[in-house]
């Protein structure tokens, strides 16, 4: 992510500021639809199609690194279809109950606020979203919380990985790891975790860390972050207001 | 002048009745390199951190002449560093030039002059080629030598390293120990790789069962085949 976020592109070049801005607005707003809403909200995948155009990051590679998390999103209203029973339109023969539209649409919902993240942190350096959050006022101790959790996400990733290499070299043909080991395993990767973070925390004391971070300044916005902030947000709350799906459609019948 | 680091009658268990240092005492002058030598569970790693202010202890323990102590732990950590033997817990900034920067902005520093520091520090080791590189990117050799770099931008009159050649090629084995001689601060260096001891230090210290087993020339000691497998080590390679 940090060297994603090191690219250049008029996205990169934008302040975090105005990119945080426009990240949380556009997640309250999604978040906001109603949940049998799910044509209203279909033109809310605009943005992420946008800027991944604007920044030239890869759709593929942020879903390919969201995996593992995604389908836990998507497992939200899963049981929605069999709790709700209620018509809630007819596409021919076929009835589509309000249980399958409020299941697509928490769905569409968490993948498009996971895919927004996920282009804010793509697209800028983590200090600056961090003196972002800073300048607005959000208590510092949160913030060094927020970048540790960052930089420590990495270090479990290696051990899952180191761990899951070596348990998959002695269980040659097995998919997955066995249920029974499960425990174990989740135990292991805490120990292990817990060690290096204790090493790595020890690294930093040593080098005068006294629980607060000094991340590099996110700098001063120019009109053009402002602009952007401005029009997109505009955009945006239009989109959440007017039903363009169903405009267009009463155009076209 | 004060002696750089001093122990006097130290001890520390990590489960009473179950010492792993038991009243070490020494004294090490300042520019003096010591080579910290024992068996595995020796006691080196534990009297490593002693002396960096990360574990309690019994007894007296003072660099350049401060006590360490709790009160005083600021002090004692800006005089002195620490090379994990790890390299990875050590640079856990994105880049190179993050991780040096992290102690000096730390310490106050502003970004500009941390960055000038950092400059320095990395063409004085001949890596300024590593600047901006991504820690995740780099060699475990070129990873090493910006590990030390971390430690020298904050120009401790200490440096303590754990293991520095462990896991190196012959080439980047070699060029840890060049850049180590060219150090002058008093240097503390545990390690199982006694060539390497003898190439960096001029005096050893051997560690077992948490006491002092010896002290003298490293020369000496490392030529003492009989002292050296009583205590679980072999003669280094060029002896043998």
């Amino acid at each position: 992510m940090d060297e994603l976020s090191g690219e250049s592109s008029p996205l990169h070049s934008l302040h975090a500021g105005a990119k945080l801005f426009v990240t949380i607005l556009y997640i309250v707003l999604v978040v906001s639809f109603d949940r049998y809403d799910f044509s209203g909200m279909i033109i809310m995948v605009l943005y992420p199609v946008l800027l991944f155009q604007l920044s030239g990051l890869s759709a593929a590679l942020c879903f390919y690194r969201l995996r593992i998390v995604l389908p836990l999103v998507c497992a939200v209203g899963l049981f929605n279809p069999l709790l709700d029973h209620s018509v809630a339109l007819k596409l021919g023969g076929v009835v589509i109950s309000g249980g399958t539209v409020s299941m697509l649409t928490l769905m569409l919902k968490g993948v498009l606020c996971l895919t927004a993240s996920y282009l804010l942190i793509a697209s800028t350096p983590f200090d600056a979203i961090c003196s972002s959050l800073a300048a607005v006022h959000l208590p510092a101790g949160a913030i060094t919380m927020l970048l540790l959790t960052y930089r420590y996400i990495s270090l479990m990733m290696e051990e899952i990985s180191i761990m899951l290499e070596a348990y998959s070299l002695r269980a040659p043909g097995q998919k997955g790891i066995q249920f029974s080991a499960w425990g174990s395993f989740l135990g292991q990767l805490l120990l292990r975790s817990m060690d290096r973070a204790e090493e790595i925390y020890a690294a930093m004391q040593l080098r005068g860390y006294d629980g607060s971070c000094r991340y590099a300044s996110a700098g001063k916005a120019k009109k053009s972050d402002v602009v952007y902030a401005a029009a997109v947000s505009a955009l945006l709350i239009l989109c959440r207001w007017v039903n363009v799906a169903q405009v267009i459609g009463n155009l076209l019948v | 002048m004060n002696p750089m680091i001093e122990f006097n009658q130290v001890s520390f268990a990590y489960e009473a009745g179950t010492p792993v240092l038991q009243q070490v005492s020494f004294v090490a002058q300042p520019g003096e390199s010591i080579g910290l030598v024992g068996a595995n569970g020796a006691g080196k790693s534990t009297l490593m951190k002693i002396l960096l202010g990360l574990l309690p202890y019994e007894g007296e323990v003072k660099v350049d002449g401060i006590k360490v102590e709790k009160k005083s732990l600021a002090e004692i950590r800006r005089k002195t560093g620490f090379v994990l033997q790890n390299s990875d817990n050590q640079m856990f900034m994105p880049t190179v030039l993050d991780d040096i920067m992290f102690g000096l902005l730390n310490y106050g520093m502003s970004r500009e002059e941390a960055e000038q520091k950092a400059d320095a520090v990395l063409e004085q080791l001949g890596i300024a080629a590593l600047k901006n590189k991504y820690n995740h990117k780099v060699s475990g050799g070129e990873k090493r030598m910006a590990a030390v770099a971390t430690v020298l931008a904050m120009e401790p009159s200490v440096i303590v390293m754990d293991e520095p050649t462990s896991a190196l090629d012959p080439y980047n084995r070699r060029t840890v120990i060049n850049c180590m001689n060219r150090l002058q601060q008093t240097k503390l260096v545990a390690s199982h790789d006694l060539d390497m001891i003898l190439d960096t230090c001029t005096r050893v210290l051997l560690i077992a069962n948490g006491q002092i087993a010896a002290d003298g020339p490293a020369e000496v000691i490392l030529k003492d085949k009989a002292l050296l497998e009583a205590n679980r080590l072999e003669l280094p390679l060029r002896y043998q």
